[in-house]
């Protein structure tokens, strides 16, 4: 497939998306400017409806947000009658935070999961496989809010070699930053570990199975020779696309571990839209999420097509 | 230049050996182990008034945030509520969330996913597109979204009915698995209607709904109960998401995922609340995912097609 | 029958290991599996000079893979191996993984059957050539690539430069089975085996591969072990052939003495399942009826007697032994009732009748009359 039609698809998506979150407001029972400035003044609600044009049919609405989202307008936070802050400004600061905490999950997810899975694979049916099995049953069953808070006990609270919250930005301290996604992270990593690893391992026993691997041992190819240079690649195909199809889980998992550690990513932000019953604001950031979602998959189908042969040479 | 067939059976005994425990008849330990668990936890969460488990909104002041004491097994939560009865009655809050959610998403995403797989063309063409948008947003985005739009009081400080919010819930995290429980319906339908016994029965002129649901409906049922079964542990772990944005089972009524969050701050005084809790979410969720396994192993589910 | 067969002729003197290039002494692979041990290789021993062709041929599943595997030392986990294999006069039998990895590609290689599997998809051909250049013979990168493509060139692939930068989907079947085989003689090996190197190939290429390897082994003086279940393949090919059947040797003789004067009834059942192309085409689907035996619970007596068609009580009971016809002839054979026996008279006669009836034509009107006189002279 051509990349001018995948980027209209994804343009397609990502308007469909942004149509249904808005679609979504025109749920909420009531008066929108009620919920926005519950405690205002009747001339104060009335600037609010005016601000949103709330009076305005559903489409002219949701092009006029379509229009201010596109020129980076995300509407405003209003903390009460008088006070509001853009989403903008917040999306600016919170949105590299949830990204660096996905960012480091994912590497520690797959540093400490394709040697595992290699090495189990390679080593089937020996203890080292049949214990990360186990664990890795146990990984997936245990829920990443429960584990961060049992992590913050025990390294936290507990032994007090890591902060149990907050975020410290790199600006001030590295090592208090470093320190501070520590624990974020690897809560996150946790259920990640387990995915790839399984995904990995049955991968790539398939894959030892291959007359290819067969010819490269007859090489007298070392075994890790055959095992991450012969085996590893195709299926680090296989990892990507579940890495793509992960994404979701990430950012749902990254949300709630910012609340966990009170981190201020997208995630508390969004908790504190919810609080502070400001639907607008929630709802530009549902759909920079969405977007973000939507280009990274998007990023992950180009990449697939990058390192696969087989497909590269289709599509040319 | 290959010889006939007499020439060519290769002695297949070894490599047709079924893989192991597929043809197994009865349930191992570990799976009467976790239909224990998952089972013994719903009967006293039904039967919790009549066999003396405190209320669980019931305060002991004196009791708040201690652990464990002869006269509360479990200890108390931060307001002094038995955090034993509330795990008990949670169980009724995060079950509904759980079975519900997944019987609501089996019953339409199901429903779809069986109708789009059997007869593919133009109903594909209007129902897949839209399940596409529905994955485009991060499931759990989405059922945020879903219950704050669906349960926001009018005005702050009311509340909205507990047991409306709690059909938001269910509703919203059931909406939000319709797509993925589709998706796998559909591939597994469609993989079943390439069979033979299908193809004879659609050329001999049987009813089209008579076959989907006689005959590939039955052999589609592993596959979806297996998900099912992850999915009662993820919509119960969601719900937990959920109410640590506020937007799970509305207070007091307890479910495990409120017990944590309304006592996160309580983590370093009270460990026990948030520790205990957590231990059985994860055995519950534990045991649900390895009868999803067992039902894979069993019914020889695909793995592609999970 | 472990004794190994004396070579003729004076060996070569002077060289590193004057003498066969490879011994196999009584070689016995075993796997383990859910149902028992399947004794897939059951006691084989035979010797091959440098520069030499040996054919083993037989039925799928008569271990001709696993016999090649064990020897080169390549078989999976589950496999236990018995037996000795001297190769240039040096036990390599049981060596650690290390020495053996040093074998495989400077002293053996080998050329896999299927072209379409055996060749990693998301490798360019040229790094799959080069990587045991580099790791063997030490080459740098600009070397090892110049050699490569003089590799392609050897196995007639056309534009070698430009094909060393393509992935193996890009290239046909046929040049695929090229490059693998370019891949087995990249390091100069001493003995090759070629493991049915052309059965996933079209007809009119397998002549071509074939061919090509023969000529790359008279160049490079190197050994080959060339396996096969089609007797036609290594008749003008190999300059011994043993014939295996339920993981034994059942007949090893010279080419020329096996076809002249085969005795063995597989063996004759395996002539008759050649294709001719002058025969209607199902002629050859009933050659052998019947499986081959299970190999974890082998039949007592001579394990092709429930297929045989001289078999006789004695066969069921006692296994034949593989004897030489006559002391120095090398040609061997495991048969109570070898074909030409006086006892198998009887038999033969029906069979060939049988044979006669299914290739001929029925025979037009007007010769009716001359069959029996045709039939006398
Ligand atoms: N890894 C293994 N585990 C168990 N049994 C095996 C294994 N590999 C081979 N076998 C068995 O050993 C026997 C001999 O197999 P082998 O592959 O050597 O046959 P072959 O003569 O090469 O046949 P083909 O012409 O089909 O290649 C077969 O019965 C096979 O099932
Ligand atoms: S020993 Fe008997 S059964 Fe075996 S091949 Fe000879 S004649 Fe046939
Ligand atoms: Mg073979």
């Amino acid at each position: 497939m051509g990349i001018a039609k995948k980027l209209g698809q994804l343009l397609a998506t990502v308007l469909l998306v942004t149509l249904f979150s808005a679609f979504l407001l025109t749920l909420l029972p009531g008066d929108l400017a009620d919920i926005i400035v519950p405690f205002g003044t009747d001339a104060q609600r009335e600037q609010v409806r005016e601000d949103l044009q709330l009076d305005a049919p559903f489409p002219v609405q949701y092009a006029r947000w379509l229009g201010d989202f596109v020129r980076g307008d995300l509407g405003d936070f209003y903390n009460g009658p008088t006070s509001r802050r853009p989403v903008a400004e917040t999306v600016k600061e919170a949105l590299p935070k949830s990204l660096e905490l996905m960012l480091w999950a994912q590497v520690i997810a797959l540093v400490i999961a394709i040697p595992l899975g290699v090495m189990t694979a390679y080593k089937n049916g020996s203890k080292l496989d049949r214990f990360s099995g186990i664990a890795g049953f146990a990984m997936l069953a245990f829920p990443a809010f429960a584990l961060g808070f049992v992590l913050q006990y025990f390294f936290g609270v507990r032994l007090g070699w890591l902060p149990t919250g907050g975020f410290v930005p790199a600006s001030v301290s590295v090592s208090g930053h470093v320190k501070s996604m520590i624990l974020p992270a690897i809560t996150l990593a946790v259920a990640q570990i387990a995915i790839y690893m399984r995904l990995l391992r049955s991968d790539m026993i398939q894959t030892l199975q291959q007359d290819f691997i067969l010819m490269a041992k007859a090489k007298g190819l070392s075994s890790r020779t055959v095992l991450f240079r012969h085996a590893l690649r195709p299926s680090s195909l296989t990892l990507l696309t579940v890495a793509g199809l992960n994404i979701g889980t990430l950012i749902g998992g990254a949300l709630v571990i910012e609340v966990v550690y009170n981190i201020p990513g997208m995630g508390l932000q969004m908790a504190k839209a919810i609080g502070g019953r400001q639907p607008i604001a929630f709802q530009s950031m549902v759909a920079i999420i969405a977007i973000f979602y939507v280009l990274v998959n998007f990023a992950v189908d180009l990449l697939y097509t990058v390192l696969d042969p087989r497909i590269r040479n289709a599509s040319n | 230049m290959d010889l006939g067939p007499s020439m060519a059976v290769t002695v297949e005994a070894i490599e047709d050996q079924a893989p192991a425990g597929a043809g197994r008849k009865k349930l191992g330990a570990g799976a009467w182990l976790a239909i224990g668990w998952i089972v013994g936890l719903g009967v006293l969460a039904v039967i919790a008034p009549w066999i003396g488990v405190p209320d669980p909104t019931e305060t002991f002041p004196e009791y708040a945030r201690s652990g464990p004491s002869a006269a509360h097994w479990l200890g108390n939560d931060g307001l002094g509520r038995d955090l034993a009865a509330r795990i008990i009655y949670g169980t009724r809050a995060s079950y509904i969330v759980g079975f519900g959610a997944v019987a609501f998403g089996l019953l339409i995403g199901g429903f779809l996913g069986l109708v789009v797989g059997f007869f593919r063309g133009r109903v594909d063409a209007i129902i897949t597109p839209l399940m596409t948008v529905l994955l485009a947003i991060p499931q759990f985005v989405l059922a945020l979204a879903l219950v704050t739009v669906l349960a926001t009081p009018q005005r702050a400080g009311e509340t909205i009915n507990p047991s409306v919010r709690l059909g938001v819930v269910v509703l919203g995290l059931g909406l939000v698995s319709i797509p993925i429980l589709g998706r796998i319906t559909r591939a597994t339908t469609m993989a079943w209607s390439e069979r033979e016994f299908v193809l004879a029965a659609r050329a001999m002129g049987a009813k089209q709904f008579r076959i989907m649901f006689r005959e590939v409906l039955p052999n589609v049922v592993p596959a979806m109960l297996s998900i099912a079964l992850l999915g009662v542990g993820i919509a119960i772990v969601a719900e937990g998401g959920l109410a640590l944005f506020g937007a799970g089972v509305q207070l007091p009524t307890p479910s495990w995922g409120n017990i944590i969050a309304t006592d996160k701050d309580q983590l370093a005084r009270s460990p026990h609340i948030i520790l205990i809790t957590s231990m059985v979410i994860f055995l519950t969720v534990m045991a649900l995912n390895y009868l999803g396994d067992v039902v894979v192993e069993r019914f020889d589910v695909r793995e592609s097609v999970l | 029958m472990s004794a190994p067969h004396v070579v003729d002729g004076p060996a070569p003197t002077g060289l590193p290991g004057a003498g066969p290039l490879l011994e196999v002494r009584d070689v016995r692979t075993q796997f383990s599996s859910p149902r028992g041990k399947v004794r897939a290789v059951d006691g084989v021993s035979f010797t091959l000079d440098r520069g030499k062709t040996l054919g083993i041929v037989g039925e799928s599943g008569s271990g001709k893979s696993v016999l090649s595997r064990s020897i080169m030392g390549l078989l999976p986990g589950n496999a236990e191996r018995t037996g000795q294999i001297l190769f240039e006069g040096r036990d390599v039998s049981d060596l650690d993984p290390e020495a053996r990895r040093a074998l495989w590609g400077p002293e053996m290689a080998m050329v896999f059957q299927d072209p379409m599997t055996a060749l990693n998809p998301v490798l360019k051909v040229g790094r799959q050539i080069t990587e045991s250049l580099r790791l063997h013979l030490d080459m740098d990168k600009a070397e090892a690539r110049e050699t490569a493509v003089e590799l392609l060139r050897a196995v007639r692939i056309p534009e070698p430069e430009s094909r060393i930068n393509a992935y193996p989907h890009e290239m046909s079947g046929g040049m695929r089975q090229r490059v693998v085989i370019a891949v087995a003689l990249a390091c100069g090996p001493k003995l090759l085996f070629a493991d049915e190197p052309t059965t996933a190939l079209d007809v009119t290429v397998q002549a071509q591969v074939l061919d090509l390897l023969a000529e790359q082994q008279r160049q490079r003086y190197m050994a080959m072990i060339l396996v096969t279940h089609d007797l036609g393949v290594v008749a003008g090919r190999a300059d011994d052939i043993a014939v295996m059947y339920a993981g034994r040797v059942v007949e090893k003789a010279p080419t020329r003495t096996l076809f002249s004067g085969m005795r063995m009834p597989y063996t004759e059942a395996l002539l008759s399942a050649i294709p001719k192309l002058a025969d209607p085409s199902h002629t050859r689907l009933n050659a052998i009826g019947g499986r081959p035996p299970d190999l974890v619970n082998p039949p007592a007596g001579c394990a092709f007697a429930p297929r045989c068609p001289y078999a006789k009580e004695r066969c069921h009971q006692e296994q034949p032994v593989l004897t030489e016809t006559a002391p120095g002839s090398g040609h061997f054979f495991a048969c109570h009732y070898p074909v030409g026996s006086p006892e198998n008279a009887e038999v033969a006669d029906q069979l060939e009748a049988k044979r006669l009836m299914s290739i001929a034509p029925p025979p037009p009107p007007l010769l009716q009359g001359e069959g029996p006189e045709g039939g006398e002279v």
